[in-house]
């Protein structure tokens, strides 16, 4: 069996996403990680951006990640996030009502957002 | 019906309807603790990871950072005091007050300004009726704390913390909550959360004594710091949020209860007296039928002879 890392996808109310996987894939503020088993020990600032974690058993587990930190250490990854969602969780069509409305109010927080959600959720089809 | 007896009728009325009341309410809340009980469960893995990674970078680095020194002499210090909107709850919003004034008393007689921040309507009522200056309040979300909520606390308390002092700004930030011990127990507690002292920190986030790794921070130390204290006050306000929820509710559903007890005695009470002002009444009827009969009995045997 190959190495494997423990991930623990966790938001400020809920325990989003855990399992065994083989790499994650997260955007920080000066660019994308990729973290298999055996990483040094990390802990970075992540920014609004899709994660991508590829579990053990060979499946892709997507995520729209607000603002947070990833931790790293003994094999054991965790990503702690304000607000997270999962790819399957996401309301495509509300994602792009939102887009739409973020971008006619200009509001550059709300549209990142919802443009975060729609790359997340069409990442993971 | 007697006058006696009808008085005692309607006040059994009354109070059976009260009783109904208090009961439901007693219900509304025991299923209400568990609620809240879940969240504080639910926020619990964020909470210890978070600890975690502060203690990771302030133990791991020797960055500074003003969140984490204590200042020199502080001048100002910040009260946060939760309370709740609604009373009914016994003497948890007392409580409460009663821990933050101990606290504001000593703080001053340590020869620092305090500056109350207050969320809860019961605390804003208690702080107006005596004139005292509130910074800032918040109501309306204390039965159900989001995680919103708890970041729109903790703005301001970061931004007063990150202001200079001289400028308006404090040194350090005090949070006073009632701890949800168990259904029964409730205890008000006060905390200091900045400027953060890192024993403290350590000793929850590794109860075993385990190693922290040596980390890679990225892109800085000072950065991560930075980006993460914030976000610890507003996990532990959040968290003292959903304590103090559950506390309140497991206090409304006691206070309830007894209030349910109190008024099934009562009623109990008041039955027993309608019970005897209704005896007495018919005791009374027959005695009267009575004595007019053999008054009558006499009237006719005297005219007989």
């Amino acid at each position: 069996m190959a190495a494997e890392l423990h991930v623990a996808l966790v938001a400020a109310d809920r325990e989003v996403w855990s399992g065994q996987a083989t790499l994650v894939v997260a955007r920080t503020t000066s660019g994308d990680i990729g973290v298999m088993p055996g990483h040094q020990p990390l802990l970075g600032v992540l920014e609004s951006g899709p994660v991508t974690i590829r579990t053990s058993e060979g499946g892709t587990v997507v995520a729209a990640v607000h603002g947070g930190f990833i931790s790293f250490a003994d094999d054991k990854l965790s990503l702690l996030a304000e607000v997270a969602e999962l790819s399957d969780e996401i309301d495509v069509q509300r994602a792009e009502q939102e887009l739409e409305r973020a971008k006619a109010e200009d509001d550059a927080d709300a549209q990142r957002r919802a443009d975060v959600r729609l790359r997340a959720a069409t990442a993971a089809r | 019906m007697g006058a006696q007896l009808r008085v005692y009728k309607r006040r059994i009325r009354s109070v059976t309807a009260t009783k109904k009341i208090t009961k439901a309410m007693e219900m509304i809340a025991a299923s209400r603790v568990v609620k809240a009980q879940r969240k504080v469960a639910a926020s619990t893995p964020y909470a210890t990871e978070l600890t975690r990674a502060v203690t990771a970078v302030a133990g791991g680095s020797n960055t500074k950072h003003p969140l984490t020194t204590e200042p020199e002499n502080p001048t100002r210090a910040a009260v946060l005091l939760l309370t709740s909107d609604r009373g009914l709850a016994g003497a948890f919003n007392s409580n409460a007050i009663k821990a933050a004034e101990k606290l504001t008393a000593q703080l001053e007689a340590e020869g620092k300004e305090v500056v109350s921040y207050i969320v809860g309507r019961r605390g804003v009522a208690h702080y107006n009726f005596r004139e005292r200056k509130i910074a800032e309040s918040f109501t309306g979300f204390t039965d159900e704390p989001s995680y919103a909520d708890a970041k729109k606390v903790a703005a301001p308390l970061i931004e007063a913390i990150e202001t200079e002092t001289a400028e308006g700004g404090v040194d350090e930030l005090h949070i006073v909550y009632t701890e949800f011990v168990s259904m029964m127990t409730q205890t008000a507690i006060e905390a200091r959360l900045l400027p953060l002292s890192l024993d403290e920190v350590a000793a929850e986030a590794k109860p075993k004594g385990e190693i922290l790794p040596l980390f890679d921070f990225e892109p800085s130390a000072e950065d991560v710091l930075d980006a993460l204290l914030p976000r610890y006050v507003e996990s532990r306000i959040y968290n003292a949020l959903l304590q103090s929820a559950a506390s309140k509710h497991a206090a409304t559903r006691r206070a309830m209860k007894s209030a349910t007890d109190n008024a099934g005695e009562l009623i109990e009470t008041l039955t027993r007296l309608a019970n005897q002002a209704r005896q007495a009444e018919i005791t009374q009827e027959i005695s009267e039928i009575v004595g007019g009969a053999s008054a009558l009995a006499d009237a006719t045997a005297g005219s007989d002879r």
